[in-house]
């Protein structure tokens, strides 16, 4: 009954096999999580930017006028104006905005709704079970806000973009966050993209790896990359904020004042960040670039610098364009260097300077997400939607620079 | 006329040969010299930037440990975090960094390392071309957008699942399997690069001995590249320490000495976030605090970093 050594090699490799196939699946499937993590968190974002509210009005526009207030004249919505606000309230808005004469009906309308309707949002629904569990909700906001309407809402709305923060979400908008965030942008772009790329420039070009200083700067910057973001959050609190503050609150200067939890402390703080990473793409850049230029520009008896600057520089650009603008788009959304540097939600008023207190669009997503109320989560979403909106726009612009400037140089 | 242009220097140069001696001679160049010693203060930033670090987290916490409740051993063997009543034990929210970064490597190893196997051993190069640059998407995204998927969608998950009375709303368990779904690009990507450089030769012999795909890439491949993934992995352990935004959301705010991953507890990072938020005083223990805390989280990143570039140095010697 001894078995038969070729069936029992042939068992043998079909349960290797089996086992292979399994274990393809399994590889295939760990590769295929990453997708499928991805996918859930897009959607899962868009689920709470759109969706079904509850809107419960402090009056009834229907008995504001005869007719829906959208086809209103100008006249009739001052008339409505002055007939359903109280005298002192009338003379603030007055004095803030202009006489009700002077103002268009679109500016009417939105006084009306914001002074007198008073529209509230008492709950909100998520996208996928607004619409497929659409009579379920309606049989609840029927019971629970019999007064009230129920529409669709769009949390991310140009309104949602224009307006400044506000305490409540369906005011709110993302404007100065969006502004600061350029703002730091520009500053670390200004400070991190030359000294990040001279630095480059140096290690390749200038520097022999046999000397011992060099090799411990190229070293440090290997390591500083690796530091984790928060630390340079703590860098920038003792240094920029806290020593340089007289500089970066803007008093050396005579501007500004106050403490130097500004602008430009963030930007450079974001600056020290990004500038391991844009140094090690730089070169990286560098490097790509053949010796064969560099011979044929000393060969015409150009100097160091010239050939770097005529001929090394422009062949890596388009490289060195994409490694800037990854750098960029971490720092966009890196959050915790800037709640150590000072950053503050609270902020409503569009900043006007590098000496400016602050807020950031990642800023304002931190703030909102912590919030109790469920509103807050819906514009944190909207908010999250305008921040990866940025950041792929950035990177398609990366993409495309360096697809056109590759080809001329080529 | 180009022969002229060509012909007419070393003509003049028969005529008197000290004078082209001397043009010829490396001039300084002062210009030059100003530019190459511009660049080389670029590349010194850095190092100002490791001794700004160092020197600034060194100071502060020097005056946290010179204050009269805190010493060292109590600092890095107390258990309870409690500031206020002058209670500084470190160890809670070590541990909690330590449950999150554990339940991200739990996520981001296995998965990484199968999806660099897959990527690199199994996939067509068209299927690799489409697969990587999604994986490099998720590497992408800003941590703050982790952190809210976290609170907003995991938590939720684990709750339905494990039931609301055992899962906190703010818990580790979901902060760190986020944590690890941020982490597995690196992970993926390190391991690929490292099975990559594995030499085609050991493939195709381990082939010729009769061995299946799967036995050629466990027991050939992934041992041949062990060095490399390891650093991976300390990599990403590095990473996960040093997170901050997922914790500072979904984790929970408030030292708390558990190893429930359905506890709520404070890492370190998400204690120095929680405490820098408002206008923190200078000079006050909660300032102080904070640097000791950095000086910790640091050094361990650090460590870390330099144990994982030395293991994939060594790893790159061996097969170039």
């Amino acid at each position: 009954m001894r078995a038969n050594l070729f069936t029992a090699d042939a068992n043998d490799l079909r349960r290797r096999r089996a086992r292979g196939s399994v274990w393809q699946a399994l590889f295939f499937f760990a590769t295929i999580i990453g997708l499928v993590a991805l996918a859930v968190l897009l959607v899962s974002v868009a689920d709470r930017a759109f969706g079904l509210v509850v809107v419960e009005d402090a009056v009834n526009p229907s008995t504001l006028a005869d007719r829906p207030l959208e086809q209103l004249s100008g006249a009739e919505l001052a008339q409505v104006l002055r007939e359903n606000l109280r005298p002192a309230r009338l003379r603030a808005i007055e004095r803030e905005q202009g006489r009700l004469e002077t103002q268009t009906p679109a500016e009417l309308l939105g006084l009306v709704t914001d002074e007198i309707v008073k529209p509230t949002v008492e709950q909100s629904y998520y996208l996928f079970e607004s619409l497929f569990q659409r009579g379920r909700i309606e049989a609840e906001a029927a019971v629970k806000y019999p007064g009230a309407r129920l529409e669709f809402k769009a949390w991310l709305t140009p309104a949602f973009i224009q307006n400044s923060m506000s305490a409540t979400p369906e005011n709110a908008g993302v404007r100065t966050a969006l502004f600061g965030s350029l703002w730091i942008i520009a500053i670390t772009i200004l400070v991190a993209f030359p000294v990040g790329v001279g630095a480059a420039v140096y290690l390749e070009e200038y520097a022999s790896s046999s000397n011992r200083i060099n090799r411990i700067i190229q070293t440090n910057i290997d390591n500083l990359a690796g530091v984790p973001s928060i630390v340079y959050g703590i860098l920038g609190l003792a240094i920029f904020v806290r020593t340089l503050g007289r500089f970066t609150s803007g008093e050396a200067f005579g501007a500004g004042g106050g403490n130097g939890r500004t602008i430009l402390s963030a930007g450079l703080t974001m600056a020290l960040l990004i500038l391991p990473i844009l140094i090690i793409n730089a070169q990286e850049a560098i490097r790509a670039v053949p010796n064969s230029l560099r011979q044929a520009s000393y060969g015409l008896g150009a100097t160091q610098w010239q050939t770097i600057w005529h001929h090394v520089l422009p062949y890596a650009f388009p490289g060195i364009l994409t490694g800037t603008i990854l750098a960029v788009s971490r720092a966009i959304g890196e959050t915790a260097p800037l709640i150590l540097v000072g950053a503050s939600s609270l902020i409503n008023k569009d900043p006007n300077g590098p000496f400016a207190f602050f807020t950031a669009l990642p800023i304002q997503i931190y703030n909102w997400t912590t919030r109790p109320q469920a509103e807050f989560r819906n514009i944190a979403a909207a908010a999250i939607l305008v921040l990866v909106i940025l950041l792929l726009s950035l990177n398609s612009v990366a993409i495309l620079l360096r697809n056109r400037l590759s080809r001329r140089t080529t | 006329m180009q022969n002229e242009m060509i012909t007419t220097p070393i003509g003049r140069a028969a005529a008197s040969d000290a004078p082209l001696l001397r043009r010829l001679r490396k001039r300084p160049r002062i210009g030059e010299a100003l530019i190459r010693g511009f660049l080389f203060f670029c590349g010194a930033v850095s190092i100002l930037t490791t001794l700004g670090i160092v020197f600034e987290l060194g100071k502060e916490s020097l005056l946290f440990f010179q204050m009269p409740k805190v010493t060292l051993l109590g600092f890095l063997t107390g258990t309870e975090w409690q500031p206020t009543v002058g209670k500084f034990g470190v160890l809670p929210l070590v541990s909690a960094t330590l449950m999150t970064t554990f339940i991200a490597m739990l996520v981001s190893l296995p998965l990484g390392l199968g999806a660099a196997i897959y990527l690199s051993e199994y996939a067509s190069p068209r299927a690799r071309a489409t697969l990587k640059p999604i994986l490099e998407v998720l590497a992408g995204v800003p941590t703050v957008v982790y952190g809210y998927f976290a609170l907003t969608t995991m938590t939720p998950i684990l709750r339905a699942v494990f039931g609301e009375g055992r899962v906190n709303i703010y818990n580790t368990a979901s902060a760190g399997l986020v944590m690890g779904i941020m982490i597995l690009p690196l992970v993926c990507s390190m391991s690929e690069d490292a099975l990559n450089a594995v030499p085609r030769s050991l493939r195709e012999a381990a082939y010729g001995l009769g061995a299946t795909r799967l036995e050629t890439a466990v027991q050939v491949v992934v041992p041949a590249a062990l060095s490399g993934i390891i650093a991976a992995f300390i990599l990403g352990i590095s990473r996960a320490v040093g997170e901050t935004m997922i914790v500072a959301i979904a984790a929970g705010s408030g030292p708390n000495f558990t190893f429930n991953p359905f506890d709520a507890a404070e890492t370190m990072t998400g204690y120095i976030a929680r405490i820098s938020g408002g206008d923190v005083a200078y000079d006050t223990p909660d300032y102080n605090s904070i640097f000791a805390i950095g000086l910790l989280l640091f050094g361990a990143t650090l460590a870390l970093n330099i144990l994982s570039r030395r293991l994939a140095a060594r790893f790159r010697e061996v097969y170039e």
